[in-house]
């Protein structure tokens, strides 16, 4: 009820932010800017509610073996959630793979819950009316992290391979478009149609506002959404064959593009257009 | 002495200021060396990632020539890397057969404004657009425009409609890199994503005097 009240204000909102955005540029940068103040009060962003979820479903006993999630070693020690999502993605000595937050939750539900994820996978992505565990939980543990800065580890050789590699797919180019992450991403101030596009090709304060604004409420989605989701989205953009989620390539990325971000302020769940 | 080392100096400003880039990113001189993982490796992940696509989306995304030098040089290709992706370029622009450039502007400026197909959400029945618009900003009325590529408005009054421009911009519409090596902008028909037919329309849309982006 709550949900769906906030959801229709703001959609309103953004409508009306739209229909003039165009006329004039600097205006409607503005508008933009006003309407981002706007939702970024805590109390009108039903990226929230997901973060109310995902605590519910970290101490919820499931799987064979009928344990929570409480057991589950983030980086930081079992249980362990302050500033562990601000170190991610990392390197897991017992999985013996860098991982993100995504696929981090996946092993522990399989090994230490015994859950068969197949279901969870399947709901990777909210829809209407089909929440997403992953989304929740991405939520609430990133949201632990907030006020903190982007410290994604990069001394393990693997780690420094995830980084080098998410830096050689950023700049790759293929599919029918030719079009890499850099063809969009790679200068300041440019936008496709009326969005404006982050240059995250260089360290610094777009880059670092960016990724610290991840998970965020995506209000044209109503939905929260993960990096896992931009990147599938961008890659559609990009007209490249569907990533498979929680995959090594996208994990690459993350680490790249937290790379570039390093130092950068977390605070989420954010809102977002 | 000193007036000569003045208009030297005077001299050499404006030639930096009036060069123009060679290539699509001279302009990040992003000259120093780039380390590349070993390929074994970056194949792996890809694999990882995008190996339960259909073959023919994993063909579309191994590079060809062109693009592996590009990606080599990150775009910033020095000149006679260049010089070879044009030459390998311009050999695939097919002319229509009739000789006959211009098409339907009417026709163009819906290509112009589709930003569709080649997606993973698409279909078979879906029809690829150009989606110029998502770039360029092409006739003064369409305010909803993109600015990775520079703006077309006027393009073809600005070059007093001459039949030679409307060839070289069939051209870069056809293959972009056979204008400038490591462009950013797709090679539409080179990579068969746009049809001849399409393009003669978008040719239309720039060169035809009736056409908005002219008005
Ligand atoms: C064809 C264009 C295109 C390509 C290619 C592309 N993106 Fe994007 N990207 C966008 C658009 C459009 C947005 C959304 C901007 C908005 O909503 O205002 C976006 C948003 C993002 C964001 C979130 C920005 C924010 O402010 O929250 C990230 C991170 C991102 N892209 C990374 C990537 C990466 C990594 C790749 C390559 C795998 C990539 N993009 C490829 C167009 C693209
Ligand atoms: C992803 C971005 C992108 C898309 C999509 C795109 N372009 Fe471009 N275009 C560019 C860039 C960048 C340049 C400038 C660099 C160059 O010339 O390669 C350019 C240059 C051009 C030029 C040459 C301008 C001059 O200097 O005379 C023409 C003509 C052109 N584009 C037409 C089109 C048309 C028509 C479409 C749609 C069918 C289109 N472009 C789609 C990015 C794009």
């Amino acid at each position: 009820m709550r949900r769906a009240a906030i959801g229709s204000v703001l959609t309103v909102m953004l409508l009306c932010t739209i229909s003039f955005g165009a006329v004039a540029e600097d205006k409607s940068e503005k508008e933009i800017e006003r309407y981002r103040a706007m939702i970024s009060d805590p109390m009108s962003n039903p990226g929230f509610l997901a973060v109310d979820r995902g605590e519910v479903l970290w101490s919820e006993k499931r799987g064979s073996k009928n344990v929570s999630l409480e057991g589950c070693d983030l980086g930081l020690g079992a249980g362990k959630l302050e500033g562990a999502f601000a170190k991610l993605p990392r390197f897991f000595k017992d999985a013996d793979k860098v991982m993100d937050l995504e696929q981090r939750l996946l092993w522990c539900m399989q090994n230490l819950q015994g859950l068969d994820t197949k279901d969870v996978i399947a709901r990777r992505f909210s829809g209407p009316g089909r929440a997403s565990d992953l989304e929740d939980l991405v939520a609430y543990i990133a949201n632990k992290s907030n006020g903190m800065k982007i410290d994604v580890q990069l001394s393990h050789p693997k780690e420094m391979e995830m980084a080098a590699v998410g830096e050689e797919l950023f700049f790759r180019r293929g599919g029918v478009m030719d079009f890499s992450c850099a063809t969009c991403h790679g200068d300041e101030g440019k936008r496709i149609r009326l969005q404006g596009l982050p240059n995250l090709s260089k360290a610094g304060k777009q880059s670092q506002e960016t990724m610290g604004s991840w998970p965020t409420y995506r209000v044209s989605q109503g939905a929260l959404r993960t990096m896992q989701h931009r990147l599938w989205d961008c890659y559609r953009q990009q007209r490249w064959p569907v990533p498979e989620y929680a995959s090594d390539s996208i994990t690459a990325l993350t680490v790249f593009l937290n790379k570039q971000a390093l130092g950068g302020e977390i605070n989420v769940p954010s809102i977002k257009r | 002495m000193k007036t000569i080392l003045k208009t030297a100096a005077l001299a050499l400003v404006v030639a930096a200021g009036t060069a123009l880039p060679l290539t699509a990113s001279a302009q990040t001189a992003n000259t120093a060396a780039i380390k590349h993982p070993d390929a074994a490796v970056v194949d792996a992940y890809l694999k990882s990632t995008f190996g339960k696509a259909p073959p023919e989306w994993q063909a579309r995304i191994e590079p060809d020539e062109t693009l592996k030098t590009c990606n080599h040089f990150r775009n910033d290709v020095p000149s006679a890397e260049a010089d070879k992706i044009i030459k390998r370029e311009l050999a695939k622009v097919v002319f229509p057969a009739d000789g006959k450039l211009l098409g339907d502007w009417k026709e163009g400026k819906k290509v112009a404004n589709n930003g569709r197909g080649g997606q993973f959400s698409d279909n078979e029945k879906t029809v690829s657009g150009g989606n110029c618009y998502a770039c360029h900003q092409l006739e003064l009325a369409e305010v909803s425009y993109g600015t990775l590529g520079p703006s077309l408005t006027s393009y073809g009054k600005d070059r007093k409609f001459d039949p030679e421009e409307a060839k070289q911009a069939y051209t870069k519409i056809y293959n972009s890199q056979a204008v400038v090596a490591c462009s950013n902008m797709p090679r539409f028909g080179a990579n068969k994503f746009l049809t001849e037919k399409q393009i003669k329309d978008i040719v239309a849309l720039l060169f035809d005097p009736e056409s908005p982006v002219n008005k």
